[in-house]
């Protein structure tokens, strides 16, 4: 799958490095200065100084001064049930919406892909939940899942489909559909874009020259537009995860820091700045680093295993 | 080359549509001006004193947030500027809460000197002490004018670390028509009454308006509910959480009035109230459809607005009820006016402060935007009762509790979440006498 | 409706009676009756929730809440347009928040497709490596480094006499930190198109004696156009709705941007306890109609765009 143009001469590497590769190693390096100029100032000192704070006992407002404790944060870490509980909540949430998502996502893109009428406008439609502010959606679907002025509910009963209203944020049962509903319905327009754009690349002739052959449209869908669309869903999916697994403003303006539906990265803040336990909360955040690292690993030794 | 071209007029595209909205809405736009009743901002007593040592200087003031308190903060930096010649540069705080503690505390922990003058919660001076200036040398004759509580809550080992601005106190909003129609002839003054009181009317009112609820409060998981909860608790006899340093939540009162709470939650109350905030109550009484609330005095503008409101004339207000063995009380909201250690401009910060929390502004703040005054002869006055009924003498009056912040000092939020996740839990469904010893023991190890 | 014609066809092949169905009139409506379902719930969740919200930014306050539930408010109003217009800050937060996007989707861009031309065209050593650096941007959560860039654009002393410049309430600080989250995304994105592309169009210009710049510019950035478009959309919206940073870097109201600025909205009370919501939906329809609007005149040219690239790979 990854042809690389670089035109390599038949005395290749193996023997020497050619003056050409050495030519285009430094113009690759060259072409990345600016990007991993970036990623030095905007990532290396913050990552940095956040791992550093793990090993102290660093309080926000307090005066004394701050003390190395070593691995003790990371060991009270491991004994915090409330984090671990934040977690599984993350993991279940995550699996929920980027499951929902990413199927809807390819309907979304399949249907705009295909040749029907109407497709214009339901490009701009699919838009529509992804260019309104998080916090301002989020408040939106909470009023609108107010048990007593809710349109949710009220539509919902008069047409039959509830039989009553439903406290949709305060009961702990439908608190998590609540909140992966609001986000299904934020974030599926950004896996739909990703797949369209890895849907039209594909070229036409192919499905034409099956067509011909005889082939149904499952199998179309099977043989040539899922093995040509992997790339861009492994790219989807894997920012999708990372985004599902640091969920924070969606929570928030739901439920606040209320235990039961803690996530990770909630958790996080309120130690942080709630709690001020600045120490503390970055080893949190070095353990939610590692936790969404071991996802990406999953993820990428999959997209290996199917690249060969 | 051409492709990329089309990408930019992309982008171009929604930039000129904005641009386009923009210059429209610049014709049509002046500030928002805040206030019903706008009286002049008062002069500046000393101001010549005042200018001859101090004037060129520049101080920056975190202030209230835009819209009608910016517009008076504006209003009165001008006043004081003008006489003055000290320079104020008026800063709106975050409107959320958590945002503008963090941006607080944030400088002060860099020991910054970005701003000279802050608008800090009543519960933050116990977290912020140790990073302000002690007012009491030079403004400790003027607290003595105001409530002797709140200057009790400002003063932190023995320092004045903060004079009260904005008092704000719980009270009880009720239904005068439904009242009537029902039979009662007065609110109610204890928690049983309250409850039988909303279970009757509700179930009247049902009838004709499903969505009709007794009584709706401050129940979310969040600061909000540390307040209710301890209104519920001291008016019965419970203690304030912490008493004299020592933890007192767990006790039966206690255990005795969150049962009640408990039982009612859903039944005459929605079952929602147990995400509702300030917001969520307001909006569910002022449209009719609650017959009792608890809320700040905030509400009471907005009850009496027919623009806003459905309840135009058909309520009052009065204080909330007891319990069995108690007395009224009324929760401590508010604000204070803080001066940074690390300002380089502290005597004329001070003397900014001075004169925002005299008598004169505070009466001119509780008649151009209702804010409630900490000064006790300002609230009698009577242009100031006339634009906040609230303000009736017997209402007025209640006894006020503050939240343990002076015990809690920099652990303030950790504490707090402490109580208000436990209560949220007793709320739901959990028994009091499992989770108020767990809140007991937490508190215990935070209280220094 | 029911009339079943079959089209004779001069095929070597025999037509099945279920093909024949299928492409028969009836047989095209029932098999893409599932197909228009889909279509019909797919508009109304994803649209609902935003015709609620111009419902809403019509309603006047007393109508907003009422019981029961008004799908139309009764005496629709304006005011919240203006209310919300008269703003002086949330006219500046459009501003702002148009000149921060802009420029972080074009600075990600440019710099994402210079590395992705490098790390999807090219071999090298340190290939992963730069690839997983990028990613690893990302996975932190952004509280955790807030404090790190709220210190850095305060103007830290990087060492000895040179400083990082002072960005506290300036648009700069928003451009330069939202690329923490923009740029990973976009050189994933675009480096997964560019290792798709086939190698015989680059070599053909190697063989015309094209530079590798040129080769970049003139024969893959055309190609990759609809991961341009698509990432250059992604992110300018990203960047635009981000809260947090723009809560914490920015304090003068008139350099607020957009979500900050709507969310500063208080009602006539003057308590931050009241959100005026009917302002706040007019504002919501303000920030969010020219984007749709926009989509919808430039369809064609996206549309374009995104085929052409289909037809010349």
């Amino acid at each position: 799958m990854s042809s690389v143009a670089t035109p390599v001469p038949p005395t290749g590497r193996r023997r020497r490095r050619s003056k050409l590769q050495r030519r285009q190693t430094r113009l690759a390096w060259l072409l990345l200065v600016p990007s991993l100029a970036v990623v030095a100032f905007v990532a290396i000192y913050p990552l940095g100084k956040t791992v550093y704070q793990s090993f102290t006992n660093q309080e926000f407002l307090a005066l004394e001064p701050t003390k190395w404790v070593g691995l003790e944060n990371y060991r009270e870490l491991l004994h915090d049930t409330v984090f671990r509980h934040a977690v599984w909540k993350t993991i279940e949430f995550t699996l929920i919406t980027v499951g929902f998502e990413f199927a809807l996502g390819l309907a979304i893109a399949l249907v705009v892909n295909s040749s029907f009428k109407g497709r214009g406008v339901m490009r701009a439609v699919m838009l529509v939940p992804w260019a309104i502010p998080t916090v301002v959606a989020a408040q939106m679907w909470k009023w609108m899942l107010d048990d007593t002025f809710g349109v949710v509910n009220d539509a919902g009963t008069r047409l039959h489909i509830l039989s009553h209203s439903q406290a949709w944020i305060s009961d702990p049962s439908t608190a998590l559909a609540a909140v992966c509903a609001v986000d299904i319905w934020k974030t599926t327009p950004f896996v739909a874009l990703l797949l369209l754009a890895g849907l039209q690349v594909i070229p036409g002739d192919l499905y034409e020259a099956a067509e011909v052959d005889g082939a149904s449209q499952l199998q179309q869908f099977r043989k040539i537009t899922l093995p040509l669309l992997a790339p861009a869903i492994l790219v989807t999916l894997i920012f999708r995860t990372l985004d599902a697994l640091r969920v924070f403003d969606v929570f928030y303006v739901f439920f606040g820091n209320r235990p039961d539906t803690q996530t990770m990265a909630i958790y996080n803040q309120d130690t942080i700045v709630g709690d001020g336990h600045v120490g503390y909360g970055a080893a949190i955040s070095v353990a939610i680093f590692l936790i969404i690292a071991l996802f990406v690993v999953i993820y990428v030794t999959f997209m290996r295993v199917t690249e060969d | 080359m051409f492709k990329k071209r089309r990408s930019l007029l992309f982008v171009g595209g929604p930039v000129l549509l904005l641009a386009l909205v923009v210059t429209v809405s610049v014709s049509a736009g002046t500030n928002r001006k805040g206030g019903a009743n706008a009286i002049p901002a008062p002069a500046v007593p000393n101001a010549k004193a005042i200018k001859a040592k101090y004037g060129g200087q520049s101080i920056t003031f975190i202030g209230d947030s835009v819209g009608g308190g910016h517009t008076r903060d504006m209003a009165l930096a001008t006043r004081f500027t003008k006489a003055t010649g000290i320079k104020v540069k008026v800063v709106p705080h975050p409107t959320a809460s958590d945002a503008s503690y963090s941006q607080l505390a944030r400088v002060f922990t860099s020991h910054g000197s970005s701003f000279d003058v802050a608008m800090i919660d009543v519960v933050w001076p116990g977290a912020f002490a140790p990073y302000l200036v002690d007012l009491k040398p030079k403004l400790g004759k003027q607290a003595k004018l105001h409530a002797a509580g709140i200057v009790a809550n400002d003063t932190v080992k023995g320092r004045l670390v903060a004079m009260p601005w904005f008092g704000d106190f719980g009270i009880l909003y009720y239904r005068t028509d439904l009242l009537k129609k029902y039979g009662y002839s007065a609110p109610p003054t204890t928690w049983a009454q309250l409850f039988a009181m909303a279970k009757k009317i509700q179930d009247g009112e049902q009838a004709s308006n499903p969505q009709f609820s007794g009584f709706v409060f401050q129940g979310n998981s969040y600061e909000g509910l540390t307040c209710d909860a301890l209104e519920w608790i001291a008016s019965s006899g419970g203690g304030q959480f912490v008493d004299g340093g020592k933890v007192t939540i767990n006790n039966p009162k206690a255990a005795a009035i969150l049962t009640l709470f408990q039982k009612n939650i859903g039944v005459t109350t929605p079952r929602g109230v147990t995400s509702y905030q300030e917001g969520e109550a307001h909006t569910a009484f002022v449209t009719g459809n609650a017959a009792f609330m608890r809320n700040w005095p905030y509400a009471y503008s907005i009850a009496a607005d027919p623009k806003q409101s459905k309840v135009v004339g058909k309520f009052s207000v009065t204080t909330l009820p007891h319990g069995p063995g108690g007395k009224p009380v009324g929760t401590v909201g508010g604000w204070q006016l803080a001066v940074n250690k690390y300002s380089k401009h502290q005597d004329a910060a001070i003397e900014f402060v001075r004169y925002m929390t005299s008598p004169a502004v505070e009466r001119f703040d509780a008649i151009t935007n209702t804010n409630v005054p900490t000064i006790p002869a300002v609230a009698k006055d009577p242009a100031v009762v006339k634009a906040n009924p609230y303000l009736k003498p017997q209402i007025a009056t209640v006894a006020r509790v503050t939240r343990p912040a002076r015990y809690l000092g920099t652990h303030y939020n950790e504490g707090s979440k402490e109580i208000y996740q436990g209560i949220s839990q007793i709320l739901n469904g959990a028994s009091a006498n499992s989770v108020l010893p767990s809140i007991q023991s937490k508190l215990q190890q935070l209280v220094k | 409706m029911s009339t079943v014609s079959e089209t004779a066809r001069p095929v070597s092949r025999p037509v099945s009676r279920r093909r024949a169905f299928r492409k028969s009139r009836l047989g095209r409506f029932v098999t893409r009756s599932p197909f228009y379902l889909l279509v019909v719930i797919i508009f109304v969740y994803a649209l609902f929730p935003f015709l609620w919200a111009l419902r809403s930014a019509f309603t006047p306050d007393n109508e907003l809440f009422s019981t029961p539930l008004q799908y139309f408010p009764n005496h629709p109003t304006l005011d919240n347009f203006t209310a919300a217009l008269q703003a002086s800050f949330f006219r500046h937060a459009l501003l702002n928040s148009t000149i921060v996007a802009g420029s972080v989707t074009l600075l990600s861009l440019a710099i994402g497709s210079l590395a992705a031309y490098a790390l999807g065209r090219f071999r090298f050593r340190g290939r992963s490596a730069v690839m997983y650096l990028m990613l690893s941007m990302t996975i932190f959560p952004q509280i955790a480094i807030l404090g790190a860039l709220y210190t850095m654009i305060s103007g830290f002393r990087i060492v000895w006499f040179v400083h990082f410049p002072h960005l506290y309430d300036t648009r700069w600080a928003l451009i330069f930190t939202y690329l923490i989250f923009t740029l990973p995304f976009t050189v994933w994105v675009l480096t997964s198109f560019m290792r798709a592309l086939p190698r015989d169009l680059e070599e053909a210009a190697y063989v015309d004696g094209a530079t590798p710049i040129q080769v970049f510019y003139k024969v893959l950035l055309p190609l990759i156009a609809p991961g341009l478009v698509t990432t250059g959309l992604l992110a300018f919206i990203a960047a635009w709705n981000e809260y947090l940073f723009a809560l914490s870097f920015i304090q003068s109201p008139n350099n607020y941007t957009v979500p900050i600025a709507i969310t500063s909205f208080v009602g006539k009370s003057g308590s931050a306890f009241q959100q005026p919501w009917g302002e706040i939906m007019a504002a919501t329809i303000i920030v969010t109609l020219p984007l749709i609007v926009a989509v919808l005149v430039l369809q064609k040219r996206i549309l374009a765009g995104l085929t052409a690239g289909a037809v010349k790979g």
